[in-house]
């Protein structure tokens, strides 16, 4: 372990990222040896490759207006999601009686796998993007309400009897007493269901679609054509990592006055 | 004074119970309304009592068995999978301090997108059989397993270790009676995560491709327009899902205490 180390095994110690990136590129290597020579390029394609054709994955005719019909989604679904996962968390949160009544039936509705009832939503509001929104939002929504209720729960209830005998109205307890101690815990909720609302919209997608991410994933599969699905799944999959590292950056900033 | 207060809150409990059974009474009652009385297409909200009936049928003549059996089947290979190569790695990597900061936050990001995304390619790997829906499943559950893994050995109380050693526990003991019952807690729920997306995903990824398990029943109903079996098979893989993970949570909660 104290061996005279060289210089490059000095520098990585000391900066695990390095590491982690070559990590990352042994790993890319890996992948570009076996789509080269080991497996049949039908079904998968080097990650050069895919890189190299990421515009004509863009050139191809619908898949820019399928990413936005796709962002629209996610975005419509995380709104909705925030909104009614606030008003129903504050609902069942606020008040332990409604709380001990109905938290529980928020578990069990949480716990419950969803996907069975995907062809449901289907039925319900047609193959269009009105599904997809209403899936994601169901999931979505669940993780919202629980770290909602869970953040009222933590409230001290000496706060509440100290601002109400300091003479404050119920809108000042909402504003000045329960929303900042909310702040952190709403994060990690808004986090939690921004991966909901991730699966949700894209399982609706997956499951059937006209005009959306789906449409493109069923084609290039259907026409084995690895080398567009990879790349059109890469730039997904980083703009899950992205948003995810965003609201995490949010949740951290948030949650700072608690440490200090 | 005491009686009182437990009297009261006993009192409390029972009324947010009866809450809770008249909340799923008014959905029931809601549903049967809007089924019969007020006009809903039967395609989209069957009568409750045919689904009741669908259901026991399902029950009586068993033919739920062999669906039953393939959703468990890749489950229970898919999780076994996860968890041998979870737990594994996880251990592996808590080892070094170095090693968890470069691979805890690569775990973490992979963790964070959903990877049912590449759905389409395992089942150009594996086909539409229950092996892409087991490779699916074990990948997905592979990164909540690992990280709690991690976790779990990573933030043993150095403390522990240090006195184990001065004691003279050899590598052994060190693991058997202080890294093992130390990370325990961490790694249980890490495992009954990874369970619940394992079963999760295997459902979806029967919904989205497959020739048989439940989830691809489900689908076949719906395409068949038999709304009333349909929901009634909704209802059984619910209560499947939610016996398996009531198991789980109750093996996780024994486990917690030996």
């Amino acid at each position: 372990m104290n061996a005279p180390a060289s210089p490059v095994v000095r520098y990585l110690a000391r900066r695990p990222w390095a590491a982690r990136l070559l990590v990352i590129a042994f790993l890319v290597g890996l992948w570009e040896i076996a789509a080269r020579f080991v497996v049949d390029p039908l079904f998968l394609s080097p990650p050069s490759r895919v890189i190299a054709s990421l515009g004509t994955v863009f050139a191809t005719r619908g898949v820019p207006a399928a990413l936005q019909l796709t962002l629209f989604e996610l975005a419509v679904a995380f709104v909705l999601a925030v909104a009614i996962g606030l008003v129903l968390g504050l609902a069942v949160g606020l008040q332990p009686f409604v709380r001990r009544s109905f938290f529980p039936i928020v578990l069990l509705l949480y716990g419950m796998p969803q996907v069975t009832i995907l062809p449901l939503f289907i039925l319900f509001f047609g193959i269009g993007a009105a599904s997809k929104i209403a899936f994601g939002v169901t999931h979505g929504v669940f993780p919202i309400i629980v770290t909602v209720v869970a953040g009222v729960q933590n409230l001290k209830p000496i706060l509440l009897t100290s601002a109400r005998s300091m003479g404050a109205s119920r809108w000042q307890i909402f504003r000045y007493v329960i929303f900042p101690h909310m702040v952190p815990s709403f994060f990690t909720g808004m986090r939690l269901g921004m991966s909901g609302v991730l699966l949700g919209v894209l399982l609706a997608e997956l499951y059937v679609s006209i005009a959306g991410i789906g449409y493109f994933t069923t084609l290039f599969t259907q026409n084995f054509d690895p080398t567009k699905l990879l790349g059109l799944i890469g730039v997904l999959a980083a703009m899950a990592i992205a948003l995810n590292a965003v609201v995490r950056r949010a949740e951290a900033h948030f949650a700072r006055w608690r440490a200090g | 004074m005491a009686d009182t207060s437990t009297g009261l809150r006993r009192r409390d409990a029972l009324a947010s119970r009866l809450v809770q059974v008249g909340f799923l009474a008014a959905v029931i009652v809601l549903w049967y309304l809007a089924a019969t009385r007020w006009g809903v297409n039967r395609l989209l909200l069957p009568n409750p009592v045919a689904v009741f009936d669908n259901l026991v049928d399902i029950l009586r003549s068993g033919e739920y068995i062999d669906d039953l059996k393939v959703t468990l089947g890749e489950l229970a290979a898919a999780f076994a999978i996860s968890v041998t190569g979870g737990v594994t790695l996880g251990y592996l990597v808590s080892r070094s301090p170095y090693a968890i900061r470069v691979f805890e936050p690569l775990f973490a990001a992979i963790y964070a997108i959903p990877i049912i995304l590449f759905l389409p390619l395992f089942v150009l790997f594996f086909g539409l059989g229950p092996a892409s829906k087991i490779a699916l499943g074990a990948a997905i559950s592979f990164f909540p397993i690992a990280i709690n893994t991690i976790t779990g050995f990573g933030t043993v109380d150095r403390s522990y270790v240090t006195a184990a050693r001065s004691m003279g526990a050899s590598d052994y003991h060190l693991f058997r009676h202080v890294l093992v019952p130390a990370a325990l807690p961490v790694i249980l729920s890490g495992l009954r995560m990874g369970f619940t997306v394992a079963l999760l995903s295997i459902i979806g990824s029967e919904t989205l491709a497959s020739l048989a398990g439940l989830g691809h029943r489900i689908v076949h109903l719906a395409e068949s327009m038999e709304m009333a079996r349909m929901f009634a098979y909704i209802v059984f893989v619910i209560a499947i899902a939610a016996i398996l993970n009531a198991v789980v949570s109750g093996l996780e909660a024994r486990g917690r205490r030996n």
